[in-house]
């Protein structure tokens, strides 16, 4: 079997074996080896991928392909690039990671924890637009239980709202690849041999709009992006992580392998108006996430600054600014599982997210608030950390541009790290410094073995890209290749 | 005569020996103590029947063009034989209680009857086989509707009903005249290349699509259909929403393209209108149902809505897809009304407010429950979700995006309200007094494994939709 089918059917596994015991010890046994063996699979398929690029001229490696539906064209076809595997890889290692943030949860969250990264790591491996739908929608639904069933606050409007919102970006989506399939001569659902035929230029204008928003929802472009604070501070903590760290970057991951690739020539002509509105995003998040007083609606907005940033990126079109931008999907992903993971630990203790209620929470559990200066850091782009990598590698790559438009944004852009600065250093400063607000805190204990494994996990990783960029950009800049001179083409 | 015209109809002679042995069987058994073994002889039967129903049958046609069978016909018999298979597992608890257990065996044959009348609807070379068909299914199913007739409700859905579907089948007669007079024959074979746009024949193909509509419950000819729903006793709910519906759809499909090809044009217009505002309205008048029969039936008629995407430009992958859907929505809708059945017989309620902590008394009722309504809104890897891709493929091989986006963006308004029967079930905490665990019979949990089985292989096992588009038109 290939191996990287495994990474589909081995949360399947873990789903079925969560109902082959009893008892929380079970579950967490269960979901600790199933996750953990995940990750290790995905290892494995870097590994094999480096190995096998340094020998084949292919772009996509690994492949296999299996006819599923023959009347519409429909395999199952998987394969993996450079991209892929970073984001392969940053699914696993967020996966793993929330699995012990979830450490308390019981067997029903995990049968829909499992559920959901069959969906992620089926979506990030698929080369047939269908299943990479399928496996897109598959991985929206478990977030409506995950949300409604075990989330806090207004949970039930938020699991709606936020479901409500995605299958609506899906409608534009499926219309968009109903189009893209019988524009192209209805031979093929695989993406590279669409990408080899090509789409009659004046079909790719209206699918290279539907394909962008319908992706674009999930990946938090302005103005559909509202769904996103509300769901991140309903959700649990790992399906925070989870979501905030994994899930949106199925939206870019989608404009870039979708709608950019497929329809170049619209991509290049109608970037502006999308350029114009992830430029808002990038800004409108930043100050959005300055007059917050929950913590999470505040991560949450600065999540739709970073992501915006990541589309605001890919449309630049040109290398150095899209390997940024996955880059940036990689580092916000796992920076932003930290900060949730961690305000997950704050919040289990004090019972608030409110800013206001909290202050020095250094001396009452230094631990979980030395990584949370740590994530802070790490988001304003601090050198050494995977922020500062990845927004660099986006702010050249962009203003490579010689155009007016494009200048202009990029700068207005790069604004958003001043503003970023100033409420990661405010609320540090107001939560974790200054004099215990709350006397009742001052018993509160500092975060468990397993809270702190997924907090060092995650630190780990993002040191190891601050340290080492050129490991993952060489992973993503090297895929690149391929794909830049396909869209340079015309 | 030649009685070798018979051996044709093998599927309507099977079924009329069910139908025979069980009548007689219960009037002749009715008030004995064998009635006991009344349930297991009509489901047994009446599932033997339905597996012959894959056994190879000649094609042909019979009694001079009058009757006509094929690969597709006997299709779709199977698909509402197997429909009716699961009403029959699903009614017989609801059937065993006070006020219609003297009327138990009644309940099965009245069901057969009508189920032969849709027989004939689909086998129909002719206007006055297909019209005789209609009746013989329509006017039972009343009976059906009303048969807990000391409940006011009930009784009032068998006479609505009984008046929509004569309403209906006047105005279908009346356009039928129209065609007789513009072509002089009945016959679909002789009707179909004089079919041309002149006024008359466009009239009377109007009225009898019309009459059609009805059947459906296409808007705007829909009003009948909340009311019956809710009245009717669950059991013949789930009849007249999957089996009833499905043959409609079937007739529909057969009569456009054996006999008025020639004006698809014209009715492409008509169809893509009230296909538009079939799946809008369903939509919208379900979100603020109460009652769960009422919102499945205003679900059931965006379905219809959905079903006509596939049949506006009468292509084979169009047709295929249809058939597909009418399948996957049976197993999805028939184990939802399953879950209803089992809700109702203990505790007596059909409001939502009854599904509230559904999860934590009955888990798998409820998981058999949200496997449904998720294949309903289209959500993969179930059923659902490839039977609504490849009717909106079929509506966007011909150009039809603006179609395909207007039914997308319905989708998601679907979603928000079969999500709302899974937020009863998963998150709201149970009622006062609710939520203690319930048997479901052996009979309808049999149904319920059967449906969900369906529900989850139909789209992932691709055999099953190569085994409809193999089969061709």
């Amino acid at each position: 079997m290939n191996i990287l089918s495994v990474l589909v059917i081995l949360p399947l596994l873990t789903l079925f074996a969560l109902f082959a015991g009893k008892g929380r010890r079970w579950v967490r046994t269960v979901a600790t080896t199933g996750f953990g063996l995940q990750l290790a699979c995905v290892v494995a398929v870097a590994v094999l991928f480096l190995q096998q690029r340094a020998v084949s001229e292919e772009a996509m490696l690994l492949c296999a392909d299996v006819v599923w539906y023959a009347p519409f064209d429909i395999h199952y076809a998987v394969g993996v690039d450079g991209i892929s595997v970073a984001m392969l890889l940053l699914s696993a290692v967020v996966a793993f990671a929330g699995v012990f943030s979830a450490w308390n949860m019981e067997r029903d969250f995990f049968v829909w924890y499992s559920l959901l990264a069959v969906g992620v790591f089926g979506y990030f491996i698929s080369l047939d637009l269908f299943t990479m739908f399928m496996f897109y929608e598959i991985a929206l639904i478990p977030m409506f239980l995950l949300i409604g069933v075990w989330g806090t606050g207004r949970k039930e409007y938020a699991a709606t709202k936020l479901t409500l919102m995605l299958m609506g970006g899906s409608a534009f989506l499926l219309t968009g690849i109903l189009g893209i399939y019988f524009t192209s001569g209805a031979t093929t659902m695989n993406i590279l041999e669409i990408a080899r035929g090509g789409i009659p230029m004046n079909h790719q204008y209206w699918i290279f709009c539907l394909t962008f928003i319908g992706f674009g929802v999930l990946g938090a472009l302005f103005p559909f992006h509202t769904w996103s604070p509300d769901g991140h501070a309903a959700a649990p903590t790992s399906v925070s992580m989870l979501h905030a760290g994994v899930l949106m970057k199925l939206g870019g991951y989608g404009c870039f392998r979708v709608a950019i690739f497929l329809m170049p020539q619209a991509a290049q002509e109608l970037s502006w108006i999308f350029l114009l509105l992830t430029g808002i995003g990038v800004v409108y998040g930043a100050f959005g996430a300055v007059v917050q007083t929950d913590l999470k609606y505040m991560n949450a907005y600065s999540s739709v600054s970073h992501c915006s940033l990541v589309l605001f990126a890919l449309l630049m079109l040109n290398r150095t600014a899209m390997t940024g931008a996955v880059l940036q999907m990689l580092s916000h992903g796992l920076m932003t599982a930290l900060f949730f993971s961690l305000i997950g630990v704050i919040y289990g203790r004090t019972h608030t997210r409110d800013i206001r209620e909290m202050g020095g929470l250094m001396r009452v559990m230094p631990f979980a608030s030395v990584c949370y200066v740590i994530a802070g850091f790490a988001s304003l782009g601090l050198p050494g950390f995977s922020g500062f990598v990845a927004e660099m590698t986006v702010f050249i790559g962009s203003f490579e541009h010689a155009d007016l438009l494009r200048r202009v944004l990029t700068i207005l852009a790069t604004t958003s790290i001043v503003v970023t600065a100033v409420y990661i250093l405010r609320t540090v400063g107001r939560i974790l410094y200054g004099p215990v607000r709350n006397p009742d805190h001052l018993k509160l204990d500092d975060a468990r073995w397993y809270e702190r494994f997924s907090a060092v996990a995650l630190i780990a990783c993002i040191v190891a890209i601050g340290v080492w960029p050129s490991g993952a950009q060489g992973l993503i800049y090297d895929s690149l290749g391929p794909i830049m001179e396909h869209l340079n083409l015309f | 005569m030649d009685l070798g015209n018979f051996l044709v109809m093998r599927q309507e002679l099977g079924l009329l020996a069910v139908f025979v042995v069980l009548l007689l069987f219960d009037i002749f058994a009715g008030e004995t103590p064998a009635m006991k073994w009344f349930r297991p002889l009509a489901v047994g039967l009446f599932a033997l029947h339905t597996a012959a129903g894959f056994l190879p049958v000649p094609e042909g046609s019979a009694f001079g063009g009058m009757y006509a069978t094929s690969r597709l016909t006997v299709l779709m018999k199977n698909v509402l034989n197997l429909g009716t298979l699961a009403v029959f597992l699903q009614a017989g608890e609801w059937l065993r209680g006070r006020e219609t257990a003297i009327r138990e065996g009644e309940y099965y044959v009245i069901a057969l009857a009508t189920l032969l009348g849709m027989y004939l609807m689909i086998s129909a070379g002719n206007f006055m086989l297909l019209y005789i068909g209609i009746e013989t299914a329509s006017l039972p199913t009343a009976c059906l509707a009303a048969y807990n007739k000391y409940r006011e409700k009930s009784a009032e859905a068998g006479a609505k009903y009984i008046m929509m579907s004569t309403l209906s089948s006047g105005i279908m007669m009346f356009g039928l005249s129209y065609l007789y007079g513009a072509m002089g024959t009945m016959y679909f074979a002789d009707m179909q290349p004089l079919v041309s746009a002149d006024f008359m024949t466009v009239l009377g193909f109007v009225f009898f699509f019309a009459g059609l509509a009805f059947k459906i419950s296409l808007v705007p000819f829909h009003m009948w259909a909340p009311d019956v729903y809710e009245g009717a006793p669950t059991a013949t709910t789930a009849y007249l929403s999957v089996v009833s519906k499905a043959a409609g759809c079937f007739v529909l499909l057969l009569t456009l393209h054996h006999v008025f090809g020639n004006i698809g044009r014209i009715w492409y217009g008509i169809l893509w209108v009230l296909t538009v505002a079939t799946i809008v309205v369903g939509n919208l008048f379900a979100i603020r149902q109460r009652n769960i029969k009422r919102f499945f039936a205003y679900s059931s008629i965006s379905q219809a809505g959905y079903i006509m995407l596939g049949v506006l430009h009468g292509t084979p992958e169009g047709l295929s897809a249809v058939v597909y859907y009418l399948l996957v929505y049976l197993f999805a809708n028939m184990a939802a009304f399953g879950v209803i059945a089992s809700v109702e017989n203990h505790g007596g309620r059909t409001d939502i407010g009854a599904y509230d902590g559904l999860y934590r008394s009955n888990p798998r009722l409820a998981v058999v429950m949200m496997l449904a309504v998720f294949s309903l809104a289209g959500i993969p890897p179930l059923g659902g979700f490839f039977s609504k891709f490849f009717i909106f493929a079929a509506a966007a091989a011909k150009g039809d995006y603006v179609l395909v986006f207007i039914a997308l963006v319905n989708t998601v308004v679907s979603l928000y309200y079969y999500l709302r029967i899974v937020r009863a079930m998963f998150i709201n905490a149970p009622a006062e007094g609710a939520g203690e665990r319930f048997r479901t019979d052996a009979y309808n949990s049999v149904s319920l494994v059967l449906c969900t089985a369906g529900v989850l292989v139909a789209g992932i096992a691709s055999g099953l939709y190569g085994y409809i588009a193999g089969i061709g038109f």
